[in-house]
C-alpha cells in the first residue's frame, strides 16, 4: 500500500534566496540585482585518511563582538580572525547578518558554531580532534575581498594541518 | 564542506560538498537548544565529507522545522508592504549619499 505523503506542495518548497533577495531589493528601488558568484568548476579533494584521525576546523561568518557602527561599535571593517576553541563563546554577534529574525534566533551558538558538537564527536572517537582555533570571515559584498580572506584562512588551515574545514555561513 | 540553509546560493557558487539543512536562515547546525539534533547534523556532515565521490555533492539533512510559514514570510514583497519597502529603500540611499 502506498505511503501517505507528509505534505503536499504546489510549488518547489526550497526557498530561493537569490530570487527572494532580488525581488526584495528591486521592490526597495535598487535596479541592479546582486550578481552572485557562480563557478563552472567546483574543487574536490577526497578524504585520504579515516575520520577518526582527522583534525577538523570550523569557519564562521559570525563575530565575537559588535562590528557594526549602527550597533554602537566603532566603524571598523570586519577582518578575518581566529579564536581558541578552549575559550568557547557563550554568544556571538549576528545582528548585522541577514538571517531570519522573525522565525528564529541565534542565542545558542551551537546552532551555527558547532564547537560543542565536535568536542562530543572527538570524545566518541568519530573524529581525531577539533582544531585548537576556529576561524571567522566577514560577509563581504565584494567577491574579490572574500577571495583574499579565503586565502588567509587557507594558510591558517595549512599551518594547523587541518584535514577537514566545516564552513557554516549564516 | 558547507553546512547551510541557502541551498541555491551555495549550489550556484559550486562547492565540493554541502549538507543542506532546510531551516530558516540562522540555525544551520540544528535548532537552538536541541543538542541531539545538532550533534546528528554535524555527524552527518562528517559522513558526507568521508563518503562523497565527486564535487557538488549535496545531501539534505533529515530534519524538519515544524512549520512552513517562514518560507514565504522571509523578505516578503506584496501589496501590503511595497510602498513601505520603496520608502525605506529611498531613505537608505539618501543616507548613503550624505554619509
Amino acid at each position: 500500500m502506498a505511503e501517505r505523503a507528509d505534505r503536499q506542495v504546489t510549488h518547489r518548497s526550497h526557498v530561493s534566496y537569490i530570487d527572494k533577495s532580488r525581488e526584495y531589493y528591486e521592490a526597495s528601488g535598487y535596479d541592479q540585482p546582486y550578481r552572485w558568484a557562480a563557478f563552472n568548476e567546483a574543487p574536490f579533494t577526497p578524504l585520504t585518511k579515516p575520520l577518526a584521525e582527522c583534525n577538523v576546523a570550523v569557519i564562521t561568518t559570525t563575530y565575537l563582538h559588535h562590528h557594526d557602527s549602527a550597533h554602537g561599535a566603532p566603524a571598523t571593517d570586519k577582518v578575518v580572525y581566529h579564536h581558541p576553541v578552549a575559550d568557547r563563546p557563550e554568544r556571538m554577534f549576528t545582528s548585522d547578518l541577514s538571517w531570519d529574525k522573525q522565525a528564529t534566533h541565534t542565542d545558542d551558538p551551537e546552532s551555527f558554531l558547532p564547537l560543542g558538537a565536535l568536542t562530543a564527536l572527538v570524545e566518541d572517537g568519530k573524529i581525531g580532534q577539533l582544531n585548537h582555533r576556529f576561524f571567522g570571515v566577514p560577509t563581504e559584498y565584494s567577491q574579490r575581498r572574500t577571495g583574499l580572506d579565503a586565502a588567509t584562512i587557507g594558510e591558517w588551515c595549512a599551518e594547523d594541518q587541518v584535514d577537514i574545514a566545516l564552513l557554516v555561513p549564516l | 564542506m558547507v553546512i547551510g540553509s541557502a541551498r541555491d546560493i551555495v549550489e550556484e557558487c559550486g562547492v565540493a560538498r554541502m549538507l543542506f539543512v532546510d531551516f530558516p536562515l540562522g540555525n544551520p547546525c540544528g535548532k537552538p537548544g536541541d543538542r541531539a539534533m545538532q550533534q546528528s547534523i554535524i555527524s552527518l556532515a562528517l559522513d558526507v565529507v568521508d563518503t562523497a565521490i565527486a564535487p557538488r555533492t549535496t545531501v539534505q539533512a533529515p530534519v524538519h522545522w515544524g512549520s512552513d510559514n517562514w518560507r514565504s514570510a522571509f523578505m516578503e514583497v506584496g501589496d501590503h508592504n511595497i510602498e513601505a519597502l520603496r520608502a525605506a529603500g529611498a531613505k537608505r540611499r539618501e543616507a548613503q549619499v550624505t554619509s
